[in-house]
């Protein structure tokens, strides 16, 4: 039987109010007696904190408070942010206070919070506040700082290394001595961040009356937020009420904790008046995380027919100044190069490095791409040293759908094996080269040449593991009015929870999408939550959805049977109608029968009848769910400028059964513009002494309309058997392999002249000079 | 210090006000008039999410002052709906999922009213144009192009009722 | 990201706003506000008084005069790019402001104020350095000209003084049928360019140079003239290998160096944009180089 809201291709549930201008994003919350905030933040990247002094800023007009770490309550006065994700590699267990005490290691660094009538005061006061630095050496280059002997990101350690961790299965050294080729590649990319387009913000409003603290915050994770501020402010759980409401992009930085949604609720409390900060974009470059910056050193064994035989390499990682998300994006790189292949030895050793820049966490991929850009760098350099076709070598290593589940030989950052649950490595890259006309492109290649252009094409496979647990809550309730009411801990960013979740219970429980109205966000709404990161929300919040939805549909057709008069297996439900097939085929109404649920005061319910028509559902995984593709991307180099252009875009995805495929497919076109990006724009520059250089958008390269072409989408539906609706993530595969495919296609482009590339961002200026050295404007200035 | 007197019609309606000198335009709009959907995302004038028409005209309202637009006609998104009926390029914006988050669209919505407006016609690379003034961040601008040049189809059918 | 409070003032007559610009302490006048706003928003200029240049009707307007358009400072951007009078008599501007910012910026920046904040890589400069503009310099004590090849002093610095605006540009014509090209190179769509090239060409009949202009930017802290290749093509016959050895000159730089690019990169953008520049230039002039 045909599904009828699940798989289908739904608008969303979000857009009206959207599209008309009526999102309430945290800075639209207006309340009564508002005050504004803004931060005094460390110019330096490292230096020792000397003193404050506020009183010209107090006596400015409007000014309300001006307060410093010693101001805050306990135990967040002292204690710093707690570490979320701790693991036993993890030596540098170093994470920030909510304002800095004595010291602060990146430039942007809270030192203070002045409170005002006005943002403009606000900003005016805090300009005016005087802090003492004692200006100490920066540490800037991961690699320098790893080395022994040199400044130390942190005046109190002896060691820049957070962490060192080697992942190896397999004998990679036998590996690499027998084989027929070893190739090694040093690959270097650049940092960068997931920018949404609404920067952070945070609301927080004490309510005396009933002594609940509310706070909004455009943050990916309310319920996690809630119990970390629940401990820094030293007040109950229950007391706290955290709301993201609508949110303008997440991407991986807003899954954080940050020091100013501890600082802002406590000045709330303070001041006695509800304070929001709204935090600019100069002050997202400084203090929003970001990722990458990772130096890696491969060698990769293969025989003569480029059948892999074993890897081995290490990678340096900057982490920031501060690891409030342990080593988990190292460590996901780490775990990530093997990808679709057979990878029969493996070795990796990993150093976290401490340097004077705002930490890194994961960012839309979380580490992936570095690794799928080192796996398929690899890949290309034996394709070429070998002389076989880049597909065809991919071909006689990918995992074989026999093969599923296919174990890795590692564990995972959920702790568990690495094995892959489903997926046809071999069909997705076949789907994706069919559809990118792969088989042509030489052809097209010597006609483009012929009239003087450079084109070229690139492959790039991965598997991403998502899905990730612990948890993540629906409740379903069936209300009098007939309209299904629908909690959850996950929240949105963009992505269409709300939507996909409707179509998920509405295809259970047989009513219209239109008639569930659902809290997304709100920890008031449901107990436990984790939120949305690492493409989890699907797998996790949509199985939840069905169950509950599934047990509320049993409740519904008990009642209405017994209604009725007929048995359960007489019952249809749909459209908010249960209807009978006996007889003249009466009905009763949802809402008539949520009332009935609801029973009668001082009456016994019958027996096997619950209160209510609801359930609640905390689908758990047991491990990851791998997702897949394959992305070919065609582009055209100007040789003399650099230039490049990206004519085409394919990609073939597995992300198992499709929910929405509006959605989907949308969650795709975005993550390759991400992948763009990184592949070609996006450069968080610091200078030597870690001050950050690239902090407006001016400087830093967002992908435009003009950069990013509308990609032709291939899916693939490899069911995941280990949840019951079959579904993976689908958030960041669009972006994991794209710098690969992208620097990939460039070097293609570029092979008359032989040069080889292996850094992101790919810029032109890289490709000229590297085309220099090649001696290529010999033969080209001369016409 | 800077209080400056200021008349601005906006969506229609005339407001009168005495303001900083220095307030935005978007923040005029946004806290003084209470329209939110005009949204900041960088303040120095590249992401367009800021983006109005004034006298007709887009603009990022992030580098004006509302003392510059003393006696000026702005349109903001919630201008694009009075009555709650959802504009031609409003509606093809959620057929073609032409939204995420849906913090950059009012912004894209109008800049694609103005370029509806005077290019009635447009093709795919003149809709990308125009687009590189706003940023967006979730959907790889595909489903945005989408409902561009789907809204300008069926505003050109609606201009000439008969036509193909 | 707010500005620092100040005095707002909008004359309406040009003699006020040049009175008010000499009176008034740390003024900044507001033009198209597309680049001193966002200084003013980063708080990198900090102005007591703003004058806004917006209603003063006779900084407006684009007009044939003696052989020159002469070209209103408050002229929108904009207004230029639809310009029929820009679009016949001064080809080369009307291809220049397709690369000029955005949409947005295009409806509210003047030309004025792209001259007055000098900007390497702006391309409104590049061009009136190309046509050897005159800037029209008003003050209380009157006004001046001030030749383009003068009117840049440094980084981000030109030779008005403290009291002074920019009224009007001059830009004379040259003869119709004359050639132009113009190439920039920028990272993405509306950027400013790393580096660009602006060339203008009259040929005759008997395919040889009489006139040329090479004008480069993006490449050094204000626009360059080439004079260097410009001698090396008037009065020789036009073809690919005077087009090539023109260019080369371009390479003879000192090109500035930032986190956007590096000299050589810039000196090498030169010599290639210049090519394409003077390609399109001749090809415009009726030359099949």
């Amino acid at each position: 039987m045909g599904a009828k809201h699940f798989g289908a291709r739904v608008t969303r549930l979000e857009d009206p109010a959207l599209v008309a201008g009526h999102g309430r994003f945290v800075d639209d919350v207006k309340l009564p007696g508002l005050l504004h905030a803004c931060f005094v933040r460390s110019p330096h990247a490292h230096a020792k904190l000397r003193g404050c002094d506020a009183r010209a800023a107090l006596a400015m007009a409007g000014v309300h408070a001006v307060l410093t770490a010693d101001d805050l309550p306990e135990p967040m006065r002292a204690t710093p942010l707690a570490l979320l994700l701790p693991n036993p590699a993890l030596t540098v267990a170093r994470t920030q206070t909510a304002l800095a005490r004595d010291e602060v290691c990146y430039v942007g660094q809270a030192v203070a919070v002045v409170i005002a009538d006005t943002r403009y005061i606000a900003e005016d006061a805090a300009a005016a506040v005087i802090v003492n630095y004692e200006v100490l050496p920066a540490v800037a280059d991961c690699r320098a700082a790893a080395e022994e002997g040199g400044p130390c990101a942190h005046s109190d350690l002896k060691t820049n290394i957070a962490s060192t961790f080697t992942l190896t299965y397999g004998d990679v050294d036998a590996a690499l001595e027998n084989a027929d080729y070893v190739f090694h590649e040093a690959l270097w990319q650049h940092r960068g961040g997931g920018m949404a387009i609404e920067t952070r913000a945070v609301l927080a409003h004490h309510d005396p009356l009933s002594d609940l603290l509310t706070v909004w915050s455009g943050t990916q994770t309310p319920h996690i937020g809630r119990r970390m501020l629940a401990d820094l402010i030293g007040r109950d759980l229950e007391s706290i009420r955290m709301i993201a409401p609508d949110v303008g992009g997440g991407f991986g930085p807003k899954a954080i904790f940050y020091p100013e949604e501890a600082v802002i609720p406590a000045a709330a409390l303070r001041v006695g008046r509800p304070v929001k900060w709204v935090e600019d974009r100069r002050e997202h470059f400084l203090c929003a995380t970001q990722e990458r910056d990772q130096y890696w050193d491969v060698g990769i064994a293969v025989d003569k027919n480029g059948k892999v035989l074993g890897i081995r390499g290490r990678m340096v990682h900057d982490t920031g100044a501060y690891v409030p998300w342990g080593i988990v994006m190292p460590y996901i790189a780490a775990t990530t190069v093997p990808g679709p292949y057979v990878v029969p030895s493996y070795q990796l050793e990993t150093v976290v490095v401490l340097t004077n820049k705002v930490p890194t966490t994961p960012v839309r991929g979380a580490g992936r791409p570095q690794a799928v850009f080192c796996m398929e760098r690899l890949l290309d350099r034996v394709a070429h040293e070998l002389q076989i076709d880049r597909a065809e070598v991919r071909r006689r290593n990918l995992i074989q759908p026999e093969q599923m589940p296919y174990e890795v030989g590692l564990l995972f950052r959920d702790g568990k094996p690495l094995v892959y649950d489903s997926g046809d490595y071999p069909r997705g890259q076949d789907k994706a080269l069919a559809l990118a006309e792969y088989d042509d492109f030489r052809e097209r290649q010597k006609a483009a040449l012929a009239q003087g252009r450079f084109i070229g094409i690139g492959v790039a496979n991965y598997v991403e593991g998502t899905g990730l647990g612990p948890f993540e809550g629906v409740t379903v309730r069936v209300l009098p009015s007939g309209k299904v009411a629908v909690a959850t801990g996950a929240t949105s960013q963009g992505q269409g929870t709300r939507t996909t979740l409707s179509q998920i219970v509405a295809e259970q429980v047989g009513c219209r999408i239109a008639d569930v109205v659902m809290t997304i966000g709100d920890t008031a709404a449901i107990s436990q939550g984790v939120g949305a990161f690492a493409s989890r929300q699907a797998v996790n919040a949509g199985s939840s959805a069905h169950v509950a939805g599934t047990a509320v549909r049993k409740q519904l057709l008990t009642l209405a049977a017994r209604a009725l008069g007929v048995v359960d297996a007489d019952i249809d439900l749909e459209d908010g109608m249960a209807t009978s097939r006996r007889g003249n085929r009466p009905s009763i109404s949802f809402g008539d029968l949520a009332r009935l649920a609801q029973g009668i005061p001082g009456v016994s319910l019958p027996v096997g009848q619950s209160a209510g028509i609801e359930h609640t559902a905390y689908y758990t995984p047991t491990q990851a769910a791998y997702c897949s593709g394959t992305h070919v991307a065609e582009v055209q180099v100007d040789a003399m400028t650099g230039g490049v252009k990206i004519l085409r875009y394919t990609v073939a995805h597995d992300s198992g059964r499709v929910i929405n495929p509006l959605i989907v497919d949308g969650q795709v076109q975005g993550g390759v513009a991400h992948g763009i990006g990184n592949a070609l724009l996006e450069w968080m520059q610091y200078d030597d002494n870690a001050q950050p250089l690239t902090t407006s958008f001016a400087d830093y390269m967002l992908p435009m309309a003009t950069d990013v072409p509308t990609c032709a989408i291939a899916h693939v539906e490899t069911v995941n058997p280990l949840n019951p609706i079959g579904v993976k993530g689908a958030g960041e595969g669009g972006t994991i392999p794209a710098p690969a495919a992208i620097v990939a296609a460039i070097e293609d482009a570029l092979t008359p002249f032989g040069v080889h590339f292996a850094e992101t961002p790919l810029t032109p200026e890289r490709i000229v000079a590297t085309l220099r050295s090649a001696g290529a404007y010999d033969r080209l200035f001369a016409g | 210090m800077g209080r400056q007197a200021t008349r601005v019609t906006v969506n229609g309606k005339s407001y009168a006000r005495v303001v900083d000198a220095r307030l935005t335009l978007a923040d005029f709009l946004r806290h003084e008039l209470n329209l939110t959907g005009t949204h900041l995302g960088c303040e120095h004038g590249v992401c367009g999410a800021c983006t109005v028409l004034v006298d007709g005209r887009s603009a990022r309202s992030c580098l004006m002052f509302a003392v510059q637009a003393n006696g000026c006609e702005v349109t903001t998104v919630e201008g694009l709906a009075p009555d709650g009926q959802l504009s031609v390029l409003q509606q093809a914006f959620i057929d073609n999922h032409g939204l995420q988050c849906g913090f950059c669209t009012p912004g894209m919505l109008m800049t694609l009213t103005e370029l509806l407006r005077d290019t009635p016609n447009p093709s795919e690379d003149e809709v990308r144009e125009a687009l590189t003034g706003n940023l967006c961040r979730c959907t790889g601008y595909a489903g945005i192009v989408a409902a561009a040049l789907d809204a300008a189809h069926k505003l050109r059918g609606a201009a000439k009722p008969g036509a193909r | 990201m707010k500005p620092a409070p100040f005095e707002y003032h909008a004359p309406r007559q040009l003699k006020d706003a040049a009175e008010l610009l000499a009176r008034l302490p740390n003024a900044k006048l507001l033009a198209g506000g597309q680049s001193l706003v966002p200084m003013m928003n980063f708080r990198y200029v900090i102005a007591d008084n703003v004058i806004d240049l917006g209603r003063v009707d006779e900084l407006r307007g684009v007009a044939l005069v003696n052989g020159a358009l002469r070209i209103g400072a408050m002229t929108r951007q904009r207004d230029l790019e639809f310009s029929t009078d820009i679009a016949k008599h001064c080809p080369l501007m009307a291809e220049a402001l397709r690369h000029v910012g955005h949409r947005q910026t295009r409806n509210r920046g003047t030309i004025g104020g792209s001259l007055a904040h000098a900007d390497p890589a702006a391309e409104l400069p590049a061009v009136c350095a190309a046509y050897d503009a005159t800037i029209h310099a008003l003050s209380v004590r009157g006004i001046r000209q001030i030749a383009c090849r003068e009117f840049y002093t440094g980084y981000m610095a030109t030779a008005l003084a403290a009291d002074e605006m920019i009224a009007a540009i001059d830009l004379p014509v040259w003869r119709l049928g004359h050639g132009h090209g113009f190439h920039e190179f920028a990272r993405r769509r509306g950027d400013f360019a790393i580096a660009g090239a602006a060339a203008l060409l009259d040929v005759g009949a008997d395919n040889v140079v009489r006139r040329a202009a090479l004008t480069l930017f993006g490449v050094t802290a204000a626009p360059l003239r080439v004079e260097a290749a410009e001698t090396q093509l008037v009065g020789k016959p036009l073809d690919a290998a005077a087009i090539r050895a023109a260019a080369a000159a371009a390479w003879l730089v000192e090109p500035i160096s930032d986190i956007h690019a590096g000299g050589d990169y810039r000196r090498h953008l030169a010599q290639v944009l210049s090519a394409r520049a003077l390609n399109d230039a001749a090809r415009r002039a009726g030359v099949e180089a």
